[in-house]
């Protein structure tokens, strides 16, 4: 089949970006989204010239690293689906795609479908975790944990750190994430006493970094680890227990 | 030539771990912070070993190539993490997870180190418990656990398919707790392309920070690589499209030995490659094996769909071989008897390169219900990359390259040849033999990054005391160092050929799948050495990498990547042709009985071969000789 793509190009960060159009006419159904690109690549290379950078890695959609906008859309057109596991038998008859890096202001782009991301790790840096030093925890069989905390939990946990939510949202924000960390550890015993620091920690970084959410809920239409939207609920009911807490819990 | 010495502790064996740890040297912690450690890779090893040196007070560097530590490796992994905790009553103990481990691995691990896995395997799972990973847990509250292959008690603890994602994150994040503490501090897309060695000590390394495209060195104390595996040098595998084995080879060109480089694990549940365009054969659960049966057509070159063929022409074929295990045979007997079929044109798909999992009995048997709970996610993902319906379709399964046994060689304080130069996780070598086992790579990369290295590193530290400085900037190996680095990128860059670095990774592949896989020969394998010695010589006169040195470049990362595989392809090949016999996943034609089974010599090869490779490139095998104390030598049997 053929298909033209419409494709960012972008020299660096501070670089003006454009536009490129090529064809490609011996693309298959089985083709994923980023298989694509390597076969466009292939073919620019070819052309003399040079190949376009973009980000994948595990291309099971567990490791989070890929990510482009096609036709507006953060990961491509299938719902719910990480780029990598994007087939082109799946995107009916369109045939012209218009391939972007994720959007936001957030996510300054590095090069041509590469962008910097780390915003969401300096989120989980300022609060995002449990601090229990090597070899002191207890023993885990000791804590019980209600089979549905721990896959409620788990429900949560699975998101992949890929950034689509951020970058579908019209105001940049990244509360999908941050809540699904919140839910994900306030639902364990362990952290339990700085569950009200780690929220004001989080959601502290979460308003310096991103934009408010005003509950659109674009962000779980593209959510490839399907995190719910009680995720962002997560975030104000965080933000209000700590404040009427006032402590670290 | 003498024998390498692992170092192991004297005496039983069971209590040695206690001993060596008893035996460890101490740094104050006044003077921890006087001493730098560099830690490549933040997967469980890497951001294991970083976050637990740097809770003790070392100043760490950690590096990734990655934007994000979490995105490392380890996070694809399905399965589940094996702890020998024992609380049931199934008859589980630390013994007996060493009998596994041991007889599991072909008798070609290290004993010792193996119980130090299973010793610490135990608070494992409590601390990845309390820095936040979700575990499955029983109605009761308490850690459920499941049964894997290769064992008959039930110790794998899990997070439904995606232990490795929750593993990883907890550890990312324990990771980033102390880079907020200004303890570790971490270096992202930032590539190691080098080891500084000066007085026959690691010292440092060399990076590229792959968006400026700058060139640093990083003093060190002491170094440890937690890099992952080199399966990826198969091209089409279940790793990551970086995954890549240059850090381990740079070292290894630096005079630290390279263990077993010829034992990779082939897993037989990875999709099939169906197209050109195909970039990776995606695993699929082996846990599928529990209730589908693998099966081909009885008559070679079949071609009717495969509902179309009757029950009395299908071939159940490790159903017939291995009665006793059948379907749930070890990952390399079911790998070697797939390619058996398919190499005898009993293989079916559009490119005849695969066999059929099929689960019609299963779906009649318990529904379709049951069957949709346990596997879903898993028929979906297979529906997403076939387009096929594996409810009314059988699936079609191949071998695909996963994990490599093999790795830099260590002592049982995980330290290399190179003194100050240590090495965790898949980059290692130790425990798992010729074969290993599911859901003990997750626990060897936990157990050498937060209960081995943080005892090991520092007792090298004390040695090395706490007035040494750290190397010169201008120091000679210094300099010399990133002037290598800088010429080969140049040299890449510089070079006026044509084809993509990409092109001569697939040829790679095909040469390794076909004359160092599944199954190997001594013709195949010295067929496959002239081809890759003659696809490198081509590499380097006809490579093309566009683009420029200063700026985000991933033709020139992956030129680099694929320059190392088919130097570490050359040794790979030359491991297998050396070792006359087959040992778990290491198997030779030649060396087989009369059934087709693996036939093992232990009189010549219970040992370890560790590879040298001169500046020349010539390879010399050091071997070190294995000795087991608690499990005796048999014959693995599972028919």
């Amino acid at each position: 089949m053929r298909v033209e793509l419409e494709i960012w190009r972008q020299d660096g960060p501070s670089e003006p970006g454009r536009f490129e159009t090529h064809l490609i006419d011996d693309a298959t159904p089985e083709m994923s989204l980023l298989e694509l690109l390597d076969r466009l690549n292939d073919q620019l290379a070819e052309q003399g010239i040079e190949p376009i950078q973009f980000e994948s890695d595990c291309r099971e959609g567990i490791c989070g690293a890929c990510g482009v906008t096609v036709n507006d859309r953060p990961h491509g057109p299938v719902p719910k689906t990480p780029s990598c596991r994007q087939h082109l038998r799946a995107f009916g008859q369109v045939t012209t795609l218009r391939i972007e890096p994720l959007r936001s202001a957030g996510f300054p782009v590095i090069r041509d479908l590469v962008v910097d991301r780390s915003a969401l790790d300096r989120l989980i840096q300022a609060g995002g975790h449990i601090d229990v030093l090597t070899g002191t925890a207890p023993d885990a069989d000791a804590m019980l944990v209600g089979h549905e905390d721990a896959e409620a939990a788990l429900d949560f946990a699975a998101c992949i750190g890929c950034g689509a939510c951020v970058a579908a949202c019209p105001n940049g924000a990244a509360h999908l994430f941050a809540g699904a960390k919140l839910a994900h550890l306030g639902l364990l015993p362990h952290g339990e006493q700085e569950r009200g620091r780690r929220s004001k920690a989080v959601v502290d970084q979460l308003d310096t970094e991103f934009g408010p959410c005003s509950s659109y809920g674009e962000c779980v239409e593209v959510c490839p680890a399907g995190i719910p939207l009680t995720a962002v609920a997560a975030v104000h009911k965080e933000r209000l227990r700590g404040l009427f807490r006032g402590r670290a819990d | 030539m003498p024998g390498l010495d692992a170092r192991l502790p004297e005496g039983d064996p069971l209590t040695a771990w206690d001993r060596r740890r008893a035996d460890y040297r101490l740094v104050s912690p006044a003077n921890r912070r006087k001493f730098t450690v560099i830690v490549v890779g933040t997967g469980l090893a890497g951001a294991g070993a970083a976050a637990a040196l740097g809770e003790l007070g070392y100043r760490v560097e950690c590096f990734t190539f990655h934007d994000a530590p979490r995105r490392a490796h380890s996070v694809a992994a399905h399965g589940g993490i094996n702890a020998a905790r024992a609380r049931k009553v199934d008859g589980d103990s630390i013994a007996r997870f060493v009998v596994d481990t041991v007889k599991g691995g072909d008798f070609r691990g290290r004993e010792a180190d193996v119980v130090r896995l299973a010793t610490e395997s135990v608070r494992v799972i409590d601390h990845l418990q309390a820095i936040g990973t979700p575990f499955a847990r029983e109605y009761g509250g308490q850690l459920a656990t499941r049964s894997f292959g290769g064992v008959q008690v039930s110790r794998t603890y899990y997070s439904r398919g995606q232990t490795g994602q929750q593993l990883q994150i907890a550890a990312a994040q324990a990771l980033l707790r102390q880079v907020e503490r200004g303890s570790v501090r971490l270096h992202t897309r930032t590539e190691m392309l080098d080891l500084i060695v000066a007085d026959n000590r690691a010292q440092g390394i060399v990076t590229r920070n792959l968006v400026t495209g700058e060139i640093t060195a990083h003093p060190a104390h002491a170094v440890v690589l937690a890099t992952g595996g080199y399966g990826s040098v198969y091209f089409h595998s279940t790793l990551a499209m970086n995954s890549n084995a240059t850090a381990t080879w740079r070292a290894h060109r630096r005079g630290a030995l390279f263990a077993s480089p010829s034992f990779v694990q082939f897993h037989p549940t990875a999709l099939p490659v169906s197209s050109h365009w195909q970039s990776k054969t995606t695993l699929m659960s082996e846990s599928l094996r529990n209730d589908g049966r693998i099966w081909v057509p009885s008559t070679a070159g079949d071609d009717r769909p495969p509902n179309d063929i009757p029950e009395s022409e299908r071939d159940y074929y490790l159903e017939r071989r291995y009665p006793a295990y059948g379907n749930l045979t070890p990952r390399d007997i079911a790998s070697r008897a797939a390619r058996t079929e398919i190499e005898a044109g009993r293989g079916v798909g559009p490119l005849q390169n695969s066999v059929y999992l099929d689960f019609r009995d299963a779906i009649e048997r318990l529904g379709r219900d049951t069957i949709a709970s346990r596997y879903g996610n898993l028929f979906e993902m297979y529906y997403d990359a076939t387009g096929e319906d594996p409810y009314t379709v059988p699936m079609r399964i191949a071998p695909g390259a996963h994990f490599t046994m093999g790795g830099l060689w260590s002592d049982y304080d995980q330290m290399t040849t190179i003194d100050g130069l240590f090495v965790g996780g898949e980059a290692g070598s130790n425990y798992h033999g010729a074969n290993r086992l599911g859901a003990n790579s997750l626990l060897s990369a936990c157990v050498d990054g937060w209960f081995t290295l943080p005892f090991s590193v520092p007792n090298y530290l004390a040695g090395v005391g706490a007035s040494t400085e750290l190397i010169a900037p201008d120091a000679p190996e210094v300099t010399e160092a990133i002037a290598a680095v800088r010429n080969r990128a140049d040299t890449l860059l510089a070079n006026n050929g044509t084809r993509r670095p990409a092109t001569f990774h697939r040829e790679l592949g095909e040469i390794l799948y076909r004359g160092c896989g599944v199954s190997r020969s001594d013709t195949g394998l010295r067929t496959a050495r002239d081809e890759v010695r003659a696809l490198r010589e081509e590499f380097w006169a006809d490579v093309k990498v566009a683009g420029a040195a200063d700026r985000l470049n991933q033709e020139l990362e992956k030129a680099g990547r694929v320059a190392d595989f088919l130097e570490l392809a050359e040794l790979m090949i030359d491991d297998a042709l050396d070792r006359t016999e087959s040992c778990g996943a290491h198997f030779r034609a030649e060396y087989a009985t009369d059934e087709g089974e693996a036939r093992r010599n232990d009189e010549q090869w219970a040992n370890v071969s560790a590879w040298e490779t001169t500046p020349e490139g010539q390879h010399i095998r050091h071997l070190e000789s294995l000795r087991f104390d608690l499990v005796p030598l048999q014959v693995r049997d599972y028919r």
